[in-house]
């Protein structure tokens, strides 16, 4: 709860607390939780700890299959063709009950393995990296571009959208970000922009019964740029879903299968109106244009600044540093990289006091960090995940995982981390040193009661639980 | 909700009902002790995403119906009937039983007094229950939770493992989802309780968190004693919330697993709710029902999990169905139209199912506007009738016994617009 952050004014002159204290900070805040010796290596100049991680060419990517989505996407639509085969096989039985054959179980099987294989290796990156910052980075924007499993087609893609469209970007122009998330095929499949036509489009005629479908341009407003009090209407919705008619996917049949393209015949013809701007009639251009304008415009710094705010610092930021931070995305021209720069030179984000509550991806990878390991396998990470209410790649809706603390810390999440601390301790503990283990996990964060509590513990699975359970550990 | 959306029938049924119901109301208050009101139970199952009110009780008799949704309209003789408008979706096999015998009744044109059509704005007014976006900071069940305190104690629990916003605020609500249990002989639970003891968020929330797995616990217990209802003991993987069960990968198997997933989850909440001391209010959320694209198909798997809730609901609570409410409402409606993908886009009222043995058996709540292309809001939408803050305020009132004018000033502020409906139990 944001108990010290909303009790400051904006206008006092802060301090920054130690170069000890900073440093510990900026693995646990900033980072995603201390690996053995990493705080006292942020020590020398805990910001240019940071700013260090900062670099031109995007975050890292996951050591995984290295598949791209077009070989993805082909391998989703052999699995599909292979069901469909057997269901015409099986006729008169309701597809639900036609059980799939070895071969298409397998299919089935392998696809769902790769899933699980994305998902691990970046819990592997987040687990290892001594870039941590960095990776945070990476995964807030994963979020505001959030893309979750709830299509077959969409889950293979999530592994190769973040590796394809965030990863390179996440320190370039905010707007080359959003292009890329606008035209991936796991976005487009996941807001369902892929079969999008325009009603006096070409393509309706062939394809009679379909139009338009708005779930997209309504995102993009509402989620990834002005957000939902920048004053558009449904109008303004409906319009720029025609605008972006024609954003697709390519087929089977086509050049460029699995990858995005641009549909000449489905784009509705005309010029369009949004947010009071003006649109001349064009093709793909068109589209790329409002999301050109929409990167601009001062409210998406506003909305994306707030949630950068949020999920650094505090749930209830101060202004002065939601502020700070849309000063520079405006002054900037929505340059990421100058934006994580004004986050970590911001003294607001450098309270002692930690606010934020770590969800249960950011805390279970911390867990790993701290005895400086990686999980073993895609079992070891994925059940407590699904039991805290992070089920992977499975985000509730476009908007993406909640960050507050009151979502997290529930009655019931709090007892599901610690029945998994308890199974975690048992399986690591006994090759530890709890007392030193507290001390690199928290540095100068460490509290006399929790250290108390650490070296008074009866067994050292007792103490590994206590610590990991603490309020300082499960805040950042 | 404007005057004008109002039509005759309900501003006659306003007035009538009006002065009756205050002085039935008296007198019910009056004659109904505590240990009456003690034993009342509510349900309230939020279905996330924007539930398709005509896809949950297609209007099959509205002539308009079937030219508007196309492909994606259901048969006459494919839904299960209720009157001579109204069917229910297939999948709702035990909500159609129930309505059968008057227990369950539908609320074909309710909305939340929201109109922005986007999911995460219409979910906070549906859940802080106040009259527009940002209205409130907590949720209006935990503010009932609270309007009630000075005459009786009454828990709330909500299912998930994240506290939704509708039971968030000063009273700590109890959260629940199956899980492992707790190690009874670990010296664990208390050590952090003395931890978390100057901590004003986790040292409640833990506390309440340990509770409420005791409580599971001797639930569980309970259930798996009575051979009929054999619920599995809770460290069964597949007892994930079928929220959880999403589509991916979905199959045979899976589809099987999510509704007996869901059916057990439904009969767990049950079970909490019929021990002594057991929360008398929860809160359940469902999700998957955007159906932007491909909707048939995506809608009754859906729905057949929220049946299957409300089924194990229904068995979990045994001889105290009688005393018990269930509403299950939506963000959002979506468009009357089929969109060019087989799906629907958001819109604006829905149906709202409320269902229960302490239910009076009647016809639809709240009026139907018709699909006719004047009668849509902004020619798109099924027309809201009916402000669910009258729905929610009215079975608060004549079925928790929650104090008018505390109902009006706390609970549902700026609520006057949305009458309380009354004469459901």
């Amino acid at each position: 709860m944001g108990n010290v952050a909303t009790s400051r004014k904006g206008e006092r002159r802060l301090s920054l607390p130690s170069k000890d204290m900073m440093a510990a900070i900026a693995v646990t805040r900033f980072g995603l939780g201390a690996r053995p010796g990493e705080i006292e290596t942020a020590k020398a100049d805990p910001q240019g700890f940071l700013t260090a991680q900062i670099r031109r060419e995007g975050a890292d990517l996951p050591q995984d299959d290295g598949e791209t989505s077009a070989d993805r996407f082909q391998q989703m639509r052999e699995y599909q063709e292979q069901k469909k085969v057997e269901r015409q096989r099986k006729d008169g039985q309701p597809p639900v009950a036609a059980a799939a054959t070895p071969a298409a179980k397998e299919a089935r099987r392998d696809l769902r393995d790769k899933v699980n294989d994305d998902f691990l290796a970046r819990a592997r990156l987040g687990a290892n990296t001594p870039a941590d910052f960095r990776e945070r980075w990476a995964l807030f924007w994963a979020n505001h571009f959030t893309v979750s499993s709830t299509k077959q087609i969409t889950s293979v893609l999530i592994g190769p959208f973040e590796r394809e469209a965030i990863r390179p970007y996440v320190f370039g122009g905010f707007e080359n970000l959003l292009v890329a998330s606008s035209t991936h095929p796991a976005m487009l499949t996941y807001l369902d922009q892929a079969q999008s036509i325009g009603p006096n489009s070409r393509a309706v005629g062939r394809r009679g019964g379909k139009g338009l479908n708005e779930n997209l341009a309504r995102e993009i407003l509402e989620l990834h740029t002005v957000g939902v009090d920048a004053g558009y209407r449904q109008a303004d919705v409906t319009e720029f879903a025609r605008a972006l008619t024609g954003f697709s996917v390519g087929r089977d049949t086509e050049d460029r299968v699995g990858q995005f393209v641009f549909r000449e015949n489905a784009h509705e013809p005309g010029a369009r109106t949004i947010l009071g701007r003006h649109y001349g009639q064009g093709d793909i251009k068109q589209g790329l244009a409002v999301l050109k304008d929409l990167a601009a415009d001062p409210h998406t710094a506003r909305h994306v600044c707030g949630k950068i705010a949020r999920h650094f610092v505090s749930d209830a930021p101060p202004k002065s540093l939601t502020e700070r931070l849309e000063r520079r995305w405006m002054d900037s021209g929505g340059d990421l990289a100058a934006v994580a720069k004004a986050l970590v030179e911001s003294p607001e984000a450098w309270d002692p006091t930690p606010a934020k509550f770590k969800t249960p991806y950011e805390y279970t990878l911390s867990t790993w960090r701290l005895i400086g390991a990686e999980p073993s396998a895609y079992e070891r990470l994925a059940p407590i995940l699904t039991g805290l209410g992070q089920k992977p790649f499975s985000a509730p809706s476009p908007k993406g995982w909640a960050e507050d603390a009151q979502t997290w810390a529930s009655p019931d999440g709090l007892v599901k981390r610690m029945q998994w601390a308890q199974g975690f301790a048992a399986a690591v503990a006994d090759r530890t040193d709890p007392n030193a283990l507290a001390l690199s996990a928290l540095g100068p964060r460490l509290t006399p009661p929790v250290a108390k509590a650490v070296s008074r513990a009866e067994t050292r699975r007792e103490a590994f639980a206590l610590l990991v359970m603490s309020p300082e550990f499960q805040r950042r | 909700m404007t005057a004008q959306m109002m039509n005759r029938r309900s501003l006659l049924g306003l007035g009538a009902s009006l002065g009756i119901s205050v002085s039935f109301l008296g007198s019910q208050a009056f004659a109904a002790s505590e240990g009456d009101l003690a034993k009342k139970k509510l349900v309230v199952v939020i279905c996330r995403g924007g539930m398709d009110g005509l896809s949950v009780s297609p209007p099959v008799g509205d002539r308009d119906y079937a030219g508007l949704r196309g492909s994606i309209a259901l048969q006459p003789e494919h839904v299960l009937k209720l009157d001579e408008t109204f069917g229910l979706h297939p999948e709702l096999k035990t909500v159609h039983a129930l309505a059968t015998s008057g227990q369950a009744r539908i609320a074909p044109a309710i909305a939340s007094p929201d109109r922005a059509r986007s999911h995460f704005e219409a979910q906070d007014v549906l859940e802080t229950g106040a009259s527009g976006v940002y209205g409130a900071e907590t949720g209006w069940l935990n503010r009932t939770l609270e309007a009630l305190a000075p005459v009786r104690k009454v828990e709330g629990l909500s299912v998930g493992t994240t506290a939704p916003l509708i039971l968030r605020g000063k009273i700590q609500a109890a959260s629940w989802s199956p899980g492992k249990g707790v190690d009874e002989t670990a010296r664990l639970p208390t050590l952090l309780q003395d931890l978390y003891r100057n901590d004003p968020m986790l040292g409640p929330a833990f506390a309440r968190g340990l509770e409420t797995e005791t409580m599971a616990q001797q639930a569980m217990t309970a259930m798996a004693a009575t051979p009929a209802m054999n619920v599995a003991a809770a460290s069964t993987p597949s007892m994930a919330p079928p929220a959880s069960t999403s589509a991916t990968m979905a199959n045979d198997r899976q589809y099987r697993q999510g509704s007996e997933a869901a059916r057990k989850l439904g009969s767990t909440l049950g079970g909490f709710m019929i021990q002594a001391g057991g929360p008398q209010i929860a809160a359940i959320s469902l999700d998957g029902f955007d159906t932007h694209a491909g909707q048939l198909g995506q809608i009754a798997t859906r729905l057949s999990y929220m049946d299957a809730v409300l089924d194990g609901l229904h068995t979990g609570l045994g001889a105290e169905w009688k005393n018990t409410v269930v509403i299950a409402v939506t963000e959002f409606g979506r468009t009357a139209r089929v969109n060019g993908t087989g799906g629907t886009d958001h819109g604006t009222a829905s149906t709202g199912l409320i269902l229960g043995g302490a239910l009076k058996p009647g016809g639809i709540v709240g009026d139907w506007p018709g699909l006719a292309q004047s009668a849509l809001f902004e020619n798109r939408d099924t027309a809201p009738t009916l402000d669910m803050r009258g729905l929610f305020k009215g079975v608060l009132a004549d079925h928790i016994g929650v104090d008018r004018a505390a109902l009006e000033s706390k609970v549902f502020p700026d609520s006057a617009a949305a009458k309380p409906v009354t004469g459901l139990v």
